[in-house]
């Protein structure tokens, strides 16, 4: 990348950081969420191997704040031309734009990753207990991931509501 | 789209014919025994808990023995065991069985036997292991342990703290027994925890010596071999051996009982049924020549249990409608479609009595929501077919494991037709094949629009569409209170709020603010207009001054009637959280077209040609799995949270007949074949 400046292209870079905050936050957010969810599943586990596939599904919830970043940056590499086709002059102002598009899925999926890892702990409890009650068990998880959802669908819509 | 209405049947018959009723009703499995009699002098009930534990002691035996069994001679099991459900057995393979149960029962606790003395022979391992693990210092030594020296001397034996110099101890006795000069101090070996030594005195200084070296932490050795330690350490080694040879012969004469395995299982079924059989007559009233038993029975069972028993003993059978209050327990019945979602409702409540059954309406629902959040057309054609294929393959497996397997092909064929709608397959995989491997983007457009290409026109429609199942659950809890003859609540509670939500919803459109998310600007007749600012008002109005007609205080009741208008930004955040239709759709197109593009980055040829069909498979199949789960969680949450939420009370009881429960067979019932 000679002769290309950083400070000729700072709206790339902006965009860039957006990109990166989406994905590193939120998937920061579904690794504690699922790695908390996974030590209670595997306690679970050394008692009764049988209801591995249900904590499974349990430990999976707080893993889609990963995806949503990953959707995010995505989105915005593309827009920015960065996947398929050449860079767009983007002007620092644009760039700052996407850059605050993208922190509503960042920090919302950090957040609700680590207590929808902590909800699906609970509910893996209640596995333990009552394996017949995995309906409303599997609710509280997804219950938390209600407000990732919208924080992703506000990115979403800001991030392509940007004009370059 | 109902609840089966139950009857109670009470039979009266001969204390002879008891075991023979009983059985009848527990191979037919349509009758829950309830019984409204007290105790009287004239009826009594009989103590079966001693019968019964000790069939229950019998199963578990029986049980115990298939768990040694599969220990030790695993039994061959596909992947998808759990989906094959419990074999059918024909009646006369069971009795066979059954009349073989005490060879049967012995072969059982032959082989608890067996697993036992495994387990005494490994302790007695565990035991040698030790032994040889305290012996292994004193390898070197070439005396025996309990070695008492010879005629004039004495051996001391033992450890001192790690580090200890020959030198130091020497120093020691000098110190503490300085008139023993005929000491001879061998360290035999040192390791981290201890040195191990052997020191020779005279006999008569024995005492003093010891003492001496005590002061330096001197201690004789726990376990002592009378014999020399490498020889007693074969000797160990060699007895281990034989207890190694015993356990393997036991667990090949256990896996030599393979062909047992099956009558285990009878048994244990066998005793199972004969269990629950005396629990039940534990609980019927007797008397000195007949019995009673009394259950609720589905109305379309009762013929069913009429002409089985009513004509095959001597007996009344009494046939009722059920009381104001009782409690019957709740069994739906729905059409076959909406039946595989029973399982969605049962695990959120089963309606209480009275309660309308609402599984036929939120079927219809739960299909187009999740096929709305998958929304790829491969995906539910993979799911679709998926289930169908399970659906055949495996006719025998469990009710619930069946309706959920429907449920998910009817969910597989909505993706697919939303897929097709969307344009999405695979995500783009299309776009990208045809332009990484032949050069040319091929697009295959899309039915109705792409969510992609404008993502404010399907939010708009999600939240739509969630109106619609808001206002349909609205409109139950109005059927409801109809039905119960509360006109005045219905009034209140839904007509008020349904004209105060159109009427804000008709305001809402005309505005700027809609128009600009829609694109378009909608512009109304006049008299609609005031028509929406008339509902609104009346709406908001009525709630106000009826929402707390409970209340004879007309502050209060002003105040609770502006606080219910406060529900407004409930119905508020229950519309929005509809946009998950949108959101989960589309993290399911745009992963997939990531994975697609990570696909195609090796180019084409045959090397890219590989590489992109490995990471095609891997790809989607994580994508499929999350996005699967995903939309299955959130359409129970649409169901559960937002739209029972407006209705939906639940609490009824569970329907559970006196039946054959067996874990591990099915006995075919000789009445269902002729």
């Amino acid at each position: 990348m000679e002769g290309i400046s950083i400070w000729s292209n700072l709206g790339l870079v902006y965009a860039l950081l957006g990109a990166a905050v989406a994905v590193f936050l939120a998937g920061a957010g579904s690794a504690i969420g699922v790695g908390i969810a996974g030590q209670a599943a595997a306690g679970v586990v050394t008692e009764d191997p049988s209801k591995f596939g249900q904590v499974l599904v349990m430990q999976l919830l707080p893993g889609t704040q990963g995806l949503y970043g990953l959707l995010i940056g995505f989105i915005t590499l593309s827009k920015v031309g960065l996947i398929g086709g050449g860079a767009a002059d983007i002007d620092p102002q644009t760039g700052l734009l996407i850059l605050a598009a993208c922190l509503p899925i960042g920090i919302v999926g950090l957040i609700s990753g680590k207590y929808q890892g902590k909800t699906s702990a609970a509910s893996i409890g209640i596995i333990a207990k009552r394996p017949d009650q995995f309906g409303k068990a599997m609710l509280f998880p997804a219950m938390v991931e209600t407000y990732a959802i919208l924080a992703l669908l506000i990115s979403f819509l800001a991030v392509s509501g940007v004009q370059i | 789209m109902a609840v089966l209405q139950m009857q109670r049947v009470s039979i009266c018959a001969l204390k002879k014919d008891r075991k023979a009723i009983l059985e009848k009703l527990q191979s037919m499995g349509i009758m829950e025994i309830n019984h409204v009699i007290d105790d009287d002098e004239d009826f009594e009930r009989m103590d079966t808990m001693n019968v019964r534990q000790g069939f229950e002691k019998n199963a578990q035996t029986a049980d115990h023995a298939l768990d040694i069994l599969n220990q030790y001679a695993p039994e061959k099991k596909s992947l998808f065991a759990s989906l094959e459900g419990k074999k059918l057995v024909g009646q006369e393979q069971f009795q066979k069985a059954v009349s073989r149960k005490k060879e049967i029962m012995r072969d059982a606790k032959g082989l608890m036997d067996l697993s036992k003395e495994i387990a005494e022979n490994k302790a007695g391992i565990q035991k040698l292991e030790n032994q040889i693990e305290s012996l292994s210092p004193w390898m070197a030594l070439e005396v025996p342990m309990n070695y008492k020296g010879t005629a004039k001397t004495a051996m001391l034996l033992g450890t001192m703290a790690p580090g200890t110099t020959q030198e130091a101890v020497y120093r020691l006795i000098a110190e503490h027994a300085p008139e023993n000069t005929a000491v001879d101090v061998e360290i035999i070996t040192s390791d981290k925890d201890a040195v191990y030594l052997a020191v020779f005195c005279m006999k008569k200084e024995e005492r003093a010596v010891e003492d001496a070296l005590r002061t330096g932490g001197f201690a004789r050795p726990t376990q002592t071999a009378n014999q020399i330690p490498a020889k007693a350490k074969a000797e160990y080694e060699a007895e281990k051996e034989k207890l190694l040879n015993r356990i393997a012969a036991i667990e090949k004469e256990i896996s030599g009982k393979e062909g047992i395995r099956e009558d285990l299982k009878f048994i244990s079924d066998y005793f199972r049924i004969r269990a629950e059989k005396y629990e039940i007559l534990g609980t019927l009233p007797q008397s000195k020549r007949t019995f009673i038993v009394s259950g609720y029975v589905a109305k379309k069972g009762v013929p069913a249990i009429e002409k089985a028993i009513g004509n095959g003993f001597d007996c009344i059978i009494d046939v009722e409608e059920l009381k104001d209050e009782e409690e019957p327990p709740i069994v739906l019945q729905n059409n076959g479609f909406s039946a595989s979602m029973e399982g969605v409702l049962e695990s959120y409540a089963l309606p209480h009595k009275g309660e309308f059954d609402p599984t036929t309406i939120m079927s219809f629902f739960y299909v187009f929501f999740f096929g709305m959040m998958l929304s790829d057309a491969a995906y539910g054609a993979i799911l679709a077919i998926a289930c169908f294929v399970v659906l055949k393959k495996f006719p025998r497996m469990g009710t619930g494991m069946k309706k959920m397997m429907k449920m998910f092909m009817y969910c597989g064929v909505s993706t697919l037709i939303w897929g097709i709608l969307f344009g999405g397959y695979f995500g783009n995989v299309v776009d990208i094949v045809s332009s990484t491997f032949f050069g040319k983007t091929v697009t295959v457009p899309a039915l109705w629009f792409a969510p992609l290409d404008d993502p404010m026109k399907l939010l708009i429609y999600s939240l739509a569409f969630g109106l619609v199942h808001l206002f349909v659950g609205l409109g139950i809890k109005g059927y409801m209170l109809l039905k119960d003859g509360k006109t005045l609540d219905f009034f209140c509670d839904v007509v008020l709020w349904y004209a105060l939500l159109i009427g804000l919803i008709l305001l809402l459109i005309p505005t700027d603010i809609f128009a600009s998310i829609m694109g378009s600007k909608v512009v109304f007749p006049a008299a609609l207009n005031t028509l929406a600012k008339v509902l609104a008002i009346i709406g908001a109005l009525g709630l106000v001054l009826m929402s707390g007609r409970a209340n004879k205080n007309p502050a209060l009741r002003i105040a609770l009637g502006a606080y219910d208008l406060y529900n407004i930004t409930g119905w508020l955040s229950d519309v929005l959280s509809y946009s998950r239709l949108l959101a989960l759709g589309l993290a399911t197109g745009v992963i997939a077209s990531v994975i697609n593009q990570m696909a195609s980055m090796a180019g084409n040829g045959i090397v890219g040609a590989i590489i992109f069909i490995l990471i095609f498979i891997v790809g989607h199949t994580l994508n499929l799995a999350i996005n699967l789960l995903g939309a299955y969680v959130h359409t129970n949450r649409l169901q559960f949270v937002e739209f029972f939420g407006k209705f939906y009370e639940g609490g009824g009881k569970a329907f559970h007949p006196f039946e054959a429960d067996t874990m591990y067979v099915t006995v075919q019932d000789v009445t269902e074949n002729n």
